[in-house]
């Protein structure tokens, strides 16, 4: 469909708030199918930029395509074929899981019996049987987290964006929550994750490092560590940043 | 459209529905605010209590407190033996009115000089001052015609009619009952409290708590998600006009004179008006705090200058301008109209046009200013 046949491609990325710049020229290429991590701290301009990849903010400066269309003009086109989640996964705590479900397959337009069988599948394959008629303010952190990825997928997102999906779970929870994610990659999904932790960071088919606004370091996880020859991403982390920072000094 | 239009609406009803203390809100409130407005203001004023330095002690000087007890304005609390008296009565505000009847009172009458009464009304409340001060002036000048028709009589002349006679009308409320005026308008200020807040808190609640952002990230368009989160408190809105129409039909005895399917229909161009406001303040506000103070920065001057509690034709031109640019000026004297008068389309279409041209305005600004993005 693009000409590029890439799903995420962002020239020269820049937004600025007020004077603070919050995402610097950032030039950024996600092929389809893959697995992309940002990594990074808080504040480095993670969700800035996948807002901007969402059509949710307007970047000051640079060029984005997604999916081969522009979001800041062709925003309800793009949102149609991406799935996003938010940090927070907010989700309305006053409804149930099968409503929250609902809600959102009727939004994404799915006929209504397409959309019954996608949500009582989803409840199957995110483990939600017998959760269904739950508020989803009684659920722990693990459930609602399968049921928000639960909403941002049902109508099979070409591109799926998840803005620290993870925060605030259990490893075991991490591990099952990836799994899921593995499989919408397996099925030609492609997914650009957010985390700032190092053993997500390692499931990614590929990584952008990103701080201050800036990628300082891209490509896959054993290719970074290759290139700053240490045993661990979360080293290669520290090591990065400690340079910016004397550089900066 | 439909699909994603009903989602919201359906959300927004079971979101509702569970929400006891906004539902409470939204349905009690007119309830209770009818209740206890509807008795509390009142333009009536009667039984203000007065203190009387009667130093004359006659038959005259008591059949002209006669008079002032039966104003019932007046009522005769206590009897001063000092000037002095009164004004600590007044000052401490025990008392509204003082009466000072002079010693030569009844000698004064009798001989045919004039007699002076004095009358103290405590006026830091003009409304009950100026109600005061004329009834005082009415039974003075009464008093002084029966006087003088009694002298003429012992002076041996025939009485004659008076030579001027006033006779008023009060046209649409003969019996001056102030909740008939009071409740119409009630009703017309409550539903617009109602419809501004809890649009303007519909929005700005789902900014708060993040979901908004998980919703602009969908393919809903501007204008489902404006009508889904419009439409409920419009239902509800009619909900509450219903309710406040029966308690003041049943309860207050409040006439309904004119076409009720007349009411409901401006209804609808008067929420186009409010829910517009409350959309458009939702837009500028960052918390659901800042909503409310958004709301009451418009409801404000809308209850104090839209004719609600005071009469316009009063106002400075200015302020008056102000009026024209609030839906509850001119819902008020469709409301009005209509339960009072029982007046149509050709008598208010004057109040229709800037009401549904206020509506578009309001509307328009909102849908232009609501963007769907976080910034």
């Amino acid at each position: 469909m693009s000409s590029s046949g890439a799903a995420v491609r962002a020239e020269r990325l820049t937004k600025r708030f007020g004077d603070f710049v919050a995402v610097d020229a950032i030039d950024l290429v996600i092929a389809r199918g893959e697995i992309f991590g940002f990594l990074g701290p808080n504040g480095a301009g993670k969700t800035t930029t996948i807002r901007m990849l969402c059509g949710l903010i307007l970047p000051t400066a640079g060029r984005i395509e997604v999916l081969g269309l522009d979001p800041s003009r062709q925003g309800e086109a793009v949102r149609q074929r991406i799935g996003y989640m938010s940090q927070r996964s907010s989700l309305y705590d006053d409804l149930t899981v099968v409503e929250v479900l609902d809600f959102y397959g009727r939004i994404y337009g799915l006929p209504d019996e397409e959309r019954r069988r996608k949500v009582a599948g989803w409840i199957a394959r995110a483990g939600l049987v017998g959760q269904e008629r739950r508020l989803v303010g009684t659920l722990s952190g693990g459930w609602r987290q399968r049921l928000a990825l639960g909403c941002a997928i049902l109508h099979r997102p070409e591109l799926l964006l998840l803005d620290e999906p993870t925060a605030g779970t259990d490893p075991v929870q991490r591990r099952e929550f990836w799994e899921l994610i593995y499989r919408f990659a397996d099925e030609g999904t492609t997914v650009l994750v957010t985390t700032h932790y190092m053993d997500e960071a390692e499931h990614c088919g590929r990584l952008a490092f990103i701080h201050g606004g800036r990628i300082i370091a891209c490509d896959t996880p054993g290719a970074i560590k290759q290139q700053a020859g240490l045993p661990t991403l979360e080293e290669v982390f520290v090591a990065l940043i400690g340079a910016r920072e004397d550089a900066d000094a | 459209m439909r699909r994603r239009l009903g989602a919201i609406i359906l959300k927004e009803f079971v979101q509702l529905a569970r929400d006891p203390r906004t539902l409470a809100m939204a349905l009690l409130m007119p309830v209770i605010q009818l209740l206890l407005f509807g008795y509390a203001i009142t333009t009536q004023v009667e039984h203000l209590p007065t203190i009387v330095f009667d130093q004359s002690q006659t038959q005259e000087s008591r059949r002209l407190l006669e008079r002032f007890v039966h104003s019932r304005l007046f009522d005769i609390r206590a009897r001063a033996a000092s000037a002095q008296e009164i004004e600590r009565a007044i000052d401490r505000g025990a008392m509204r009115v003082g009466i000072v009847i002079p010693p030569d009172y009844a000698a004064a009458v009798q001989a045919g000089r004039t007699a002076l009464v004095q009358v103290i009304v405590d006026a830091s409340d003009p409304l009950v001052a100026s109600s005061a001060l004329s009834t005082a002036r009415a039974i003075g000048q009464s008093a002084s015609l029966e006087i003088i028709a009694r002298r003429l009589g012992r002076a041996g002349l025939a009485r004659q009619a008076l030579p001027l006679d006033v006779r008023t009308r009060a046209w649409y409320n003969p019996d001056m009952r102030s909740v008939n005026f009071m409740v119409p308008g009630l009703l017309a200020t409550i539903l617009s409290l109602l419809t501004l807040m809890l649009t303007a808190i519909a929005i700005v609640r789902e900014r708060e708590l993040g979901t908004l952002e998980q919703l602009v990230a969908t393919p809903i368009r501007k204008a489902e998600l404006m009508l889904g989160k419009i439409l409920p408190y419009a239902v509800l809105g009619y909900v509450d006009i219903t309710l406040a129409l029966l308690i003041g039909a049943y309860w207050f005895k409040v006439p309904i004179r004119g076409s009720l399917a007349l009411l409901y229909t401006l209804t609808l161009v008067f929420y186009l008006a409010t829910l517009g406001q409350g959309i458009l303040v939702s837009t500028v506000s960052r918390t659901q705090r800042q909503a409310m103070q958004g709301a009451f920065f418009i409801f404000l001057p809308t209850i104090l200058l839209s004719g609600f509690m005071f009469p316009r034709e009063g106002m400075p031109v200015v302020i008056q301008w102000i009026g024209y640019a609030l839906p509850l000026t001119y819902f008020l004297v469709i409301v009005r109209g209509i339960i009072l008068k029982g007046v149509g389309v050709a008598e208010l279409i004057g109040q229709i046009i800037p009401l549904a041209i206020l509506g578009l305005a309001f509307f328009t600004t909102s849908v232009i200013r609501f963007q769907k993005r976080l910034e």
